[in-house]
């Protein structure tokens, strides 16, 4: 008896929880992308970029100020979830997340981006069928959640591309394949960009890495030090076509690019990317088994 | 230099001197129109319930809060992709008379012809800017299309001194996305052969 009403009062206290940290994460950017904004408008020297920036940080303040999200497009919620064999809400956690998304809908309030497929209509909800989408992995003896909380739109990481390379074109294929969509796509992607590419043998398993390499901070490296040189070449490269903030033109294009990979088949490369706007709306938050948490992306923050 | 302010109603006049790059405020009615709208109106042929002659459109979809009896506040409005409104576009300036389309990111050949035949303007506010934007909207005056859902709807804004626009395509069809391109192609291509000789990881 006393287990249950636990469970339930531990059920609401994290759905409240959650639905306000995914109101935070939309009205104020985690700190390694202020960061890197601020370093980037610093560099600037084209006055109409400059303009830009200015009116970015100013529409940053107001947000901030008024608590109110930043950007009209809050998105499809996505979660990349790492959940302790033994954290209690285990069994919980996906209506949980379902459920903060609808709390925060009506309280921050966030925009009804959920039209339900074939039927055609807007569910007015901002939940519906598979929305939010929530990524699972499953970590061993532990009783800790991760959530790393991001608002994916869509005019930037939604329309995201993958494909499957053959081997005889290389690494020298990838390289092809994310500049061309720089110069295409993602003029109108709102950069400067966050770039998330995606290594691995098919385009299910490269489309799912390069999205985890826009929860990586920005500035981290692979690990991998030949992913982690790629990853450099092509920071440095995309920065040098100068797409500016807006692809108005400016002395840089991207705040970094980032690369997740994972194995590959010998007669594939999977290869894909995702790109993350400027006002890259991602937090990560952790509960413990008593669901005491911590903000690992913005300092000092507290719901 | 002083600042620039369009108020509509628009005549083309008002738009001869304006060229690429330049920035301008509006003040006067605008009206978001996205996706749906545009398909309704050019492929379905179902009139628009809004005169939009003279006037501007937002690809926009804001976040609105419904205070009941008609009584609706802007919380946040931005830009939305303006390249996934190019195959009606042209169409859309013949049919309705809209004078300014306001969006994100470039346009092509279509709206390039659509501005420079029938005068109108294709402007960038800055995307991701909602909030800033949504002080700039004095308030909502009518609302057209609910059936649509929050984002699509037609929202009728009133705005004042609404920017920065920063003009993408001028009323002669000259587009400063495609110029920038040209640059941007080129250099890409040098990137691509510098960077290419040094991932040859598969030996």
């Amino acid at each position: 008896m006393n287990i249950t009403i636990d469970k339930t009062q531990q059920r609401e206290k994290m759905t409240s929880l959650m639905s306000k940290f995914v109101s935070l994460v939309s009205y104020k950017l985690p700190d390694d992308v202020e960061n890197k904004l601020r370093e980037l408008s610093e560099e600037e020297s084209n006055p109409l970029a400059k303009i830009i920036y200015d009116t970015m940080f100013e529409n940053q303040s107001l947000a901030s100020e008024l608590k109110r999200p930043s950007c009209q497009d809050t998105g499809v919620l996505q979660f990349f979830v790492k959940c302790g064999q033994n954290f209690p809400l285990i069994g919980q956690l996906d209506s949980i997340l379902k459920d903060s998304v609808y709390k925060s809908t009506l309280e921050t309030p966030l925009r009804h981006n959920t039209v339900a497929t074939f039927d055609e209509y807007n569910t007015g909800e901002n939940i519906g069928d598979g929305s939010p989408s929530i990524f699972w992995e499953i970590e061993e003896d532990s009783d800790k959640v991760e959530i790393y909380t991001y608002m994916a739109g869509g005019g930037c990481t939604l329309p995201g591309v993958a494909t499957v390379l053959m081997p005889g074109e290389g690494y020298e294929g990838v390289v092809k394949f994310v500049l061309d969509r720089m110069t295409s796509y993602g003029i109108n992607a709102c950069p400067p960009l966050l770039i998330g590419v995606g290594v691995g043998t098919s385009v299910e398993t490269a489309a799912m890495n390069s999205k985890k390499a826009l929860m990586r901070p920005v500035g981290s490296h692979n690990e991998n030090e030949n992913a982690a040189k790629m990853e450099r070449l092509l920071e440095d490269g995309v920065n040098a076509i100068g797409l500016g903030p807006q692809g108005l033109k400016g002395s840089k294009s991207v705040m970094g690019v980032n690369v997740v990979n994972t194995a590959r088949h010998p007669s594939t490369i999977g290869v894909a990317v995702n790109t993350g706007c400027w006002s890259h709306r991602r937090g990560k938050i952790t509960f413990d088994s008593k669901l005491d948490y911590v903000i690992n992306t913005h300092k000092g923050v507290t719901l | 230099m002083s600042k620039k302010i369009l108020t509509t109603p628009i005549k083309d006049e008002d738009l001869k001197d304006i060229q690429i790059g330049d920035i301008i405020y509006l003040t006067g009615t605008i009206v978001t129109c996205r996706d749906v709208a545009h398909r309704r109106l050019i492929e379905e042929k179902i009139p628009l319930p809004v005169d939009l002659n003279g006037n501007a459109i937002f690809h926009a979809g804001p976040i609105v809060r419904d205070h009941g009896n008609e009584d609706y506040e802007i919380i946040s409005i931005g830009p939305t992709t303006s390249m996934r409104m190019e195959k009606f576009e042209k169409e859309f300036i013949e049919q309705t008379g809209v004078k300014l389309i306001v969006g994100k990111g470039g346009m092509g050949k279509n709206t390039e012809a659509g501005c420079k035949n029938h005068k109108a303007l294709h402007l960038v506010f800055p995307a991701g800017n909602a909030v800033y934007a949504a002080t700039k909207v004095e308030r909502i005056k009518e609302v057209h299309w609910k059936d649509l859902g929050m984002p699509e709807s037609l929202w009728v804004c009133e705005v004042k001194e609404f920017g920065p626009l920063i003009v993408s395509i001028d009323s002669e069809g000259n587009n400063i996305f495609e110029r920038n391109k040209v640059e941007f192609n080129k250099r890409k291509e040098e990137q691509y052969e510098f960077i290419s000789k040094q991932v040859r990881f598969i030996k």
